[in-house]
């Protein structure tokens, strides 16, 4: 590709700098770099989190044995969830695209702190091997990713690890999210006021703060738990005098914020998608703006919702409900507006599209599940049960990770100067979509009927959901390979490309080279209007 | 709906009306719309887009409607949730209690089973104790939920069944290796079938006539206390030691950290079912099992000595 550009502009993927080789990824302060590394990272955890998903799926396509022990499935799960929470989700869609784009589409270099993004990668590193050495010493533990006390303190598999890997990654997470609030506030282009930013910006912002916020309470939490196993100090087991109540508030006044920390900026990169290829400006701006605002703040308010059964008392629950309920507009407010967005466009049929509009269609059935888990009656009826499941799933697999892939093949050419193969990648999108249909729409039905959720096994009146879902679980697993095949093959061996701006974006960034060069760009660019002016 | 059987339905499955027919009619209409542009506004039959201004009144349109119908959610959910919050004041009174990996339920006469005995058309407040870890009372058929939480003092829930018939009882919050296995039943009788039930003179074993079945009695107790949970009947090992053929061998222990030689006597038997960490088991986990002090008496441990030593026959 370099052919065509003047020596001067490098792309930062064959810049020499200090060191040479792998060195130069894992001791590199760009930006660019640092996103990459999170991804790469991201995809091994990925696949191997996946897999342990589908086991489970295989393990319960009948009642009784089928592939494994309930030991083995109860560890499964556990892992499945801390891998494809701490490691995936929660950094996710920050950490490599938020590291590598944000820069741009605000006309910076870099972040304000190069080293310091560095050190978070490395610290998530750190994160991921200690929570890992708990497979090589004393087993995988068994209690579920929320770790409820006191099952927490009572088994005897190796909880250590997995909860003082979660406290490390906290770090990572805190550290990103204090550089994303400093870089944007202090180095925006200029002419870039806060409402001439772009959308993907404007969503990491939100949740950098609820990283900043929220994720020392879960670092407490998890080292007070540490403290209690280790030391005895009674806080959350009742045979030291404790209270397994407040373990869960400690909890989840981190985890539910944490989904919005999840989810936020997988808005924003839709908010970026849509009308790049409707050809319109995006519908309802300052809408989109405010409410992601709102998300942010109301979410710290909510997290009472996972615990309408705990015994909690019942005044603090229907004001739990009621904020949940409330909860729901600002999603409902985007719903709209990115609908509306479409509305008299020119729709351009592209591997991102298809992600952004299969992402608004199960993330409205995440967003309608929620409805019903936010409402006290129905809450206890379901709660526990396949419905949280499906719901969850809906929402962080469908909302985060449709959103994931969306971002994904859109800023691709930029980032790798390669494209991938088209038909493949509509086709594993295609095939993707439906297994993660079969797989998790019967889910809602079986926790209907009552099948409680992290079961080895279930009566056969259960059967008929299970076999549908276990189906839909291989389905979208073929899906999931065809894409990531598609991907992984392309970055390699893809078409070349320097085209600038393949798709006819609007923001800065598809005003870079491609791929961009080690700072980005030779003059800051100024701004004078708004993003996603279509005339 | 799926099966209901009490007081409780009505409410609950109103809720699950209201929310699911809002949610299904404007998920329905959403995704219409969304076919609908991407058919007609198509690149190919709508080769240039039309800007369009952002309109106040619609976003304040589209977000007064929705506050609107999630406080009509929000009432519904709260009515139908209202009357398990607010047990009547009398009732027949159980105590629910829950154990890795079983639940028992002590009435007020004494008597203790492992299924749910319940009077159709009235009122039962239930106790909920847990012993060791989380559990949670869930009856789908009764749309009922509450955790049983260790420690927890006053932690009851109620509920007054509509029809007689056996509906499942799961533990619904993870438990550990067995929770997919914590299941019992709760059976609603005819009122005067449950008192004959509840008196029953030979449920309640004040004397043993001289010609009973010991193994068997024991038998019941075991099966009444979830012990084969853990503990096989046929030699497999499972959380804790298997019960067959161990009774009067002489097996390795730890106390205290020291491993030692001990007859599997009757002493034993007693000893590992009110103290169970004091001899551990070589090969198994000190901390799975909890005293059973106070809810099985000596004359029942005599019995189940009987049953142990009929597995070696």
């Amino acid at each position: 590709m370099s052919e065509t550009i003047t020596s001067k502009h490098v792309s930062f993927l064959e810049h020499k700098g200090k060191y040479k080789g792998l060195l130069g990824w894992i001791l590199s302060t760009d930006h660019k770099r640092v996103g990459l590394l999170y991804l790469y990272t991201m995809l091994v955890f990925f696949s191997i989190a996946a897999i342990l998903g589908l086991l489970m799926k295989i393990q319960l396509i009948a009642p009784g044995y089928t592939i494994m022990g309930p030991q083995t499935y109860n560890s499964m799960f556990t892992v499945h969830g801390i891998i494809m929470i701490f490691i995936i989700v929660v950094p996710g869609l920050p950490a490599v695209f938020g590291n590598f784009f944000l820069p741009i589409m605000i006309g910076a270099k870099d972040v304000a702190f190069p080293k310091l993004n560095l050190a978070s990668w490395w610290i998530y590193i750190i994160g991921i091997l200690v929570v890992l050495s708990s497979q090589f010493v004393g087993g995988w533990p068994d209690t579920g990713w929320t770790f409820y006390a006191p099952y927490s303190f009572r088994t005897p598999t190796n909880v250590l690890p997995a909860l003082f890997g979660a406290f490390i990654l906290g770090f990572s997470s805190i550290l990103t999210g204090i550089n994303f609030v400093v870089t944007i506030h202090r180095m925006r282009a200029p002419g870039m006021t806060w409402f001439r930013m772009p959308l993907f910006p404007w969503t990491l912002y939100a949740t950098a703060w609820i990283q900043i916020l929220a994720t020392p309470v879960i670092g407490i939490t998890l080292l007070l738990t540490v403290m209690e196993r280790v030391l005895g100090v009674g806080v959350f087991d009742p045979t030291l005098g404790g209270d397994p109540i407040l373990y869960q508030h400690l909890f989840w006044i981190y985890s539910h914020p944490a989904v919005y920390i999840m989810i936020l900026p997988g808005m924003g990169a839709i908010s970026e998608i849509l009308p790049v290829f409707s050809r319109k400006r995006i519908y309802g701006y300052k809408a989109i703006v405010l409410s992601s605002l709102a998300i942010a703040f109301v979410g710290y308010f909510v997290w009472g919702h996972h615990m309408f059964t705990s015994g909690m008392s019942g005044r603090a629950l229907y004001a739990f409900s009621f904020l949940t309920f409330i909860v729901a507009i600002p999603s409902a407010i985007k719903v709209f507006n990115w609908v509306a967005t479409m509305h008299k466009g020119s729709l351009n049929f592209q591997t991102p599209f298809y992600w952004a509009v299969s992402f608004i269609f199960v993330f409205m059935i995440g967003g309608f599940s929620g409805l019903t888990l936010g409402s006290l009656a129905t809450n206890v009826h379901v709660h526990d049960t396949h419905f949280v499941v499906a719901h969850f799933h809906f929402i962080v697999f469908g909302g985060t990770g449709y959103s994931f892939m969306a971002a994904l093949h859109y800023w691709y050419p930029k980032m790798f100067g390669r494209m991938y193969d088209r038909g493949w990648a509509n086709t594993g999108w295609a095939v993707f979509f439906g297994g993660f249909l079969t797989l998790y729409l019967p889910m809602f039905g079986l926790g209907m009927q009552g099948m409680p959720r992290r079961y080895y096994d279930y009566l056969p009146e259960f059967h008929t959901g299970n076999i549908i879902s276990s189906l839909g679980a291989i389905l979208m697993i073929v899906g999931a390979i065809i894409v990531i095949v598609n991907l992984v093959r392309s970055a390699r061996y893809g078409e070349k490309t320097s085209e600038k701006n393949p798709w006819g974006g609007k923001t800065l960034e598809w005003e870079t080279d491609t791929p961009p060069t080690l700072e980005n760009w030779e003059d800051l660019p100024t701004v004078e209007e708004r993003p996603y002016e279509y005339k | 709906m799926i099966l209901g059987a009490s007081t409780f339905v009505e409410g609950v499955d109103n809720a699950f009306m209201v929310i699911l027919g809002i949610s299904f009619f404007l998920g329905i209409g959403i995704t219409l719309t969304i076919i609908l542009f991407l058919f007609r506004y198509n690149q190919k039959r709508h080769p240039k887009a039309v800007q369009v201004k952002d309109s106040i009144a619609l976003e304040i349109t589209w977000t007064i409607i929705p506050i609107i119908l999630v406080l009509g959610m929000f009432y519904y959910g709260y009515v139908g949730w209202i009357p398990m919050k607010t047990p009547p004041s009398e009732g027949i009174e159980v105590t629910a209690n829950a154990r890795m990996w079983s639940f028992n339920f002590r009435y007020e006469n004494g008597r203790v089973s492992d299924k749910l005995y319940v009077p159709v058309d009235t009122a039962i407040i239930v106790n909920l104790n847990a012993i060791d870890v989380l559990h949670s009372f869930y009856i789908p058929a009764f749309r009922l939920k509450e955790d049983m939480v260790p420690g927890l003092p006053n932690n009851r829930t109620w509920f007054e069944a509509t029809k007689t018939g056996t509906y499942t009882i799961f533990c619904a919050e993870y438990c550990g290796l067995q929770h997919s296995y914590m299941i019992s039943e709760v059976v609603v009788m005819e009122p005067e079938d449950f008192w004959a039930w509840y008196e029953d003179p030979d449920a309640m074993v004040p004397e043993i006539p001289e010609d009973a079945n010991l193994a068997l009695l024991g038998r019941q107790v075991v099966e009444r206390n979830g012990c084969i949970a853990c503990h096989s009947l046929d030699g497999s090992t499972l959380v804790g030691p298997t019960f067959a053929g161990r009774y009067g061998e002489t097996i390795r222990v730890i106390t205290g950290g020291q491993e030692r030689e001990i007859v599997y006597d009757a002493e034993y038997v007693k000893r590992s079912i009110y103290d169970p960490d004091a001899d551990i088991t070589v090969g198994f986990r000190p901390g799975q099992m909890f005293s059973y002090e106070g809810e099985i008496t000596d004359a029942e441990i005599d019995l189940i000595v009987e049953f142990l030593k009929s597995l070696n026959e």
